[in-house]
């Protein structure tokens, strides 16, 4: 039961010539939420990527469930583990309902089509994100926030067990941000979930996640607790510039000078 | 809309529940797909009756129906009915192969000559006109043609083993205006006498219907082969990684899409020249109507875009008998306005 739901066992990611890590060796079980910070370009959603199975690795193994992409196949993949894209296009018009239905790909068989129960789970996913009203919506007329939601709706929808989200409050107002982190962190909580996320914000960082791998560029890393890696100190180092850190009832915020 | 901050602990169960008006989905396809049906049936009986002598719908029907002789009887048999079959399978080959890449470039301007497939039908077809100018030679040169410039953009697209949809349709566009000039070369060094066929030819002409049966077998068979996979191509129109996230197998669906895409086309420039509009106009035609989803889309589009060139090639033939239009005119003059029409009441479109 409590094998860990990912796994990378000396993993090297490289982008464009330059390493994003040399050798990582990672575990991240049920109910885990692990955040990945890190500057501009040092390989952040690179890394998320090869994690996600989207891209292949230098070298080492990436395992879900203890498995591997290859081994498990796209469709059972797709089971286990869903992902946040930093970007998306959408080229043609669709309305909001059919964007998230289409979370429920994995689940369905070759012929069948979306049945009731897709469309309450659709629906339900709705709800939770805040858009339940906007179903019958074409997403070309959504603002940025709003397609944000709607992208994490389509995720519920898929219902993993694993998630990667790159950015995943890109976009957002606070309210939202919050929302959508406690969102996460339900699914952590309540279903066991494990969570890799992006992150640009420390201080969401230290609320909302157990551990944080920190990205310092050419092949350097560090993973630890959130306590003990969300110094200033730390932070500092990371992101080349000298910030402070501010503490109000058990939350923290980062000054930079 | 509420002042209060959005309640985290609110349950999904509290959702509203609407009512949903909308008929199940799959049963919404049905009923396109039947009223299309018979959408293109009404065109066959039109095709049939209309022309340089009016055939009245009953003898139309009791041609088939009873298995009547005599003149008209043959007129119907052996003139009318393979020019029929010949512009609904080339209608239908064309909208599907438009539909098709469309979702493959997820470019909603692409049409079924953007990649060069038509160009390359071209020189192969107006050699063969230059060299003898039988039937044979014509089209195959022309299916020839298509299938060298499918795989000399697929080559040159797929280099370094990469296969991005900017490299693809790159390629594909710069082949085809490579083929645009040695058309334009031979227009303008073919004899006069020659000149005539070979610009008809590049309009589009159904007057000389070889193999209707081979094309339609095309088209049936290209519909069946892609339509179990029509749910992993909306993923697809959304974006690779997206649909690989979601469980899909991207490189051979994309390999697939490519592939039945060039067959359709090239099927259908072999059996009619380059005929314009259909394969761009009639998906988004359909998507109008029906929305995005590729398993209503794709038989959607093969039956409109049938029935569109049927209609178009009727009128053409008919319209200033004993003389014939070329059929390419005529799409584009039932197409545009249409297009136009629905593009201006849709508020969805305009963005």
């Amino acid at each position: 039961m409590w094998r860990p739901l990912l796994e990378t066992r000396k993993l090297a990611v490289d982008i464009g010539g330059i390493a994003v890590c040399h050798s990582l060796d990672l575990e991240l079980y049920p109910g885990e939420r692990l955040a990945i910070l890190g500057c501009n370009g040092v390989g952040k959603s690179t890394l998320l990527s090869v994690l996600a199975g989207l891209r292949q690795s230098q070298t080492g193994n990436v395992l879900i469930d203890g498995q591997r992409y290859a081994d498990l196949g796209a469709r059972k993949s797709a089971l286990v583990r869903g992902w946040l894209p930093q970007a998306r296009g959408d080229t043609f018009t669709a309305t909001a309902l059919e964007t998230v239905l289409i979370g429920r790909h994995p689940h369905l068989e070759r012929w069948e089509w979306e049945g009731e129960k897709d469309i309450q789970i659709a629906r339900d996913a709705l709800a939770a994100v805040d858009l339940m009203t906007f179903d019958q919506r074409d997403i070309q007329s959504l603002s940025g926030g709003e397609r944000q939601r709607l992208a994490i709706a389509a995720l519920l929808a898929q219902s993993p067990r694993l998630f990667f989200l790159d950015e995943p409050i890109a976009y957002l107002d606070i309210k939202y941000q919050i929302a959508m982190l406690e969102l996460f962190s339900r699914e952590a909580r309540e279903k066991n979930a494990a969570i890799v996320m992006v992150l640009h914000e420390p201080g969401m960082a230290w609320r909302y996640c157990d551990r944080i791998l920190m990205i310092h560029g050419n092949g350097k890393v560090a993973l630890g607790n959130t306590i003990e890696m969300l110094t200033a100190e730390h932070l500092s180092s990371l992101y080349r510039y000298p910030l402070e850190i501010l503490e109000s009832r058990g939350r923290i915020g980062v000054v930079p000078e | 809309m509420d002042t209060t901050p959005w309640d985290l602990t609110r349950s999904p169960d509290s959702a509203i529940r609407r009512n949903n008006p909308a008929i199940p989905a799959r049963r919404r396809a049905l009923i396109i797909l039947g009223a299309l049906s018979v959408l293109a049936l009404a065109s066959f009986v039109f095709a049939l009756g209309i022309g340089s002598i009016n055939i009245p719908l009953a003898d139309v029907v009791s041609v088939f129906w009873d298995g009547k002789t005599g003149t008209t009887a043959e007129v119907i048999r052996s003139l009318r009915l393979p020019r029929a079959l010949a512009g609904f399978a080339c209608g239908g080959l064309l909208a599907l192969a438009g539909a098709l890449l469309q979702v493959l470039l997820r470019n909603p301007l692409a049409d079924p000559y953007i990649l060069g497939i038509s160009g390359g039908a071209s020189i192969g077809a107006l050699l063969g006109i230059l060299s003898g100018f039988t039937a044979i030679s014509v089209n195959g040169g022309a299916f020839l043609g298509a299938f060298g410039a499918m795989l000399l953009v697929f080559g040159l697209a797929h280099g370094d083993g990469s296969w991005t949809r900017t490299r693809l349709l790159l390629t594909g566009v710069i082949v085809a205006a490579g083929c645009g000039a040695g058309v334009a070369l031979m227009l303008s060094i073919a004899p006069d006498h020659k000149l005539r066929g070979m610009l008809f030819w590049l309009m589009g002409d159904l007057s000389q219907p070889n193999a209707p049966y081979l094309a339609l077998t095309v088209l049936a068979a290209t519909l069946l082969t892609i339509l179990p996979f029509a749910r992993e191509l909306n993923l697809l129109s959304r974006g690779d990684a997206v649909a690989q996230m979601l469980g899909v197998q991207v490189r051979p669906l994309r390999y697939g899409v490519y592939f039945a895409a060039s067959l359709t086309t090239a099927t259908a420039v072999t059996l009619a020249g380059s005929i314009g509009f259909v394969g761009l106009i009639v998906p988004h035609l359909v998507r109008f109507v029906t929305g995005n989803d590729q398993r209503v889309l794709l038989p959607a589009s093969a039956l409109v875009g049938g029935s569109l060139l049927l209609v178009a090639d009727t009128l053409a033939r008919a319209l200033v008998a004993p003389r014939q239009l070329p059929v390419g005119i005529l799409t584009a003059l039932i197409g545009v306005p249409v297009f136009l029409f629905l593009l201006a009441r849709n508020p969805q479109i305009r963005h």
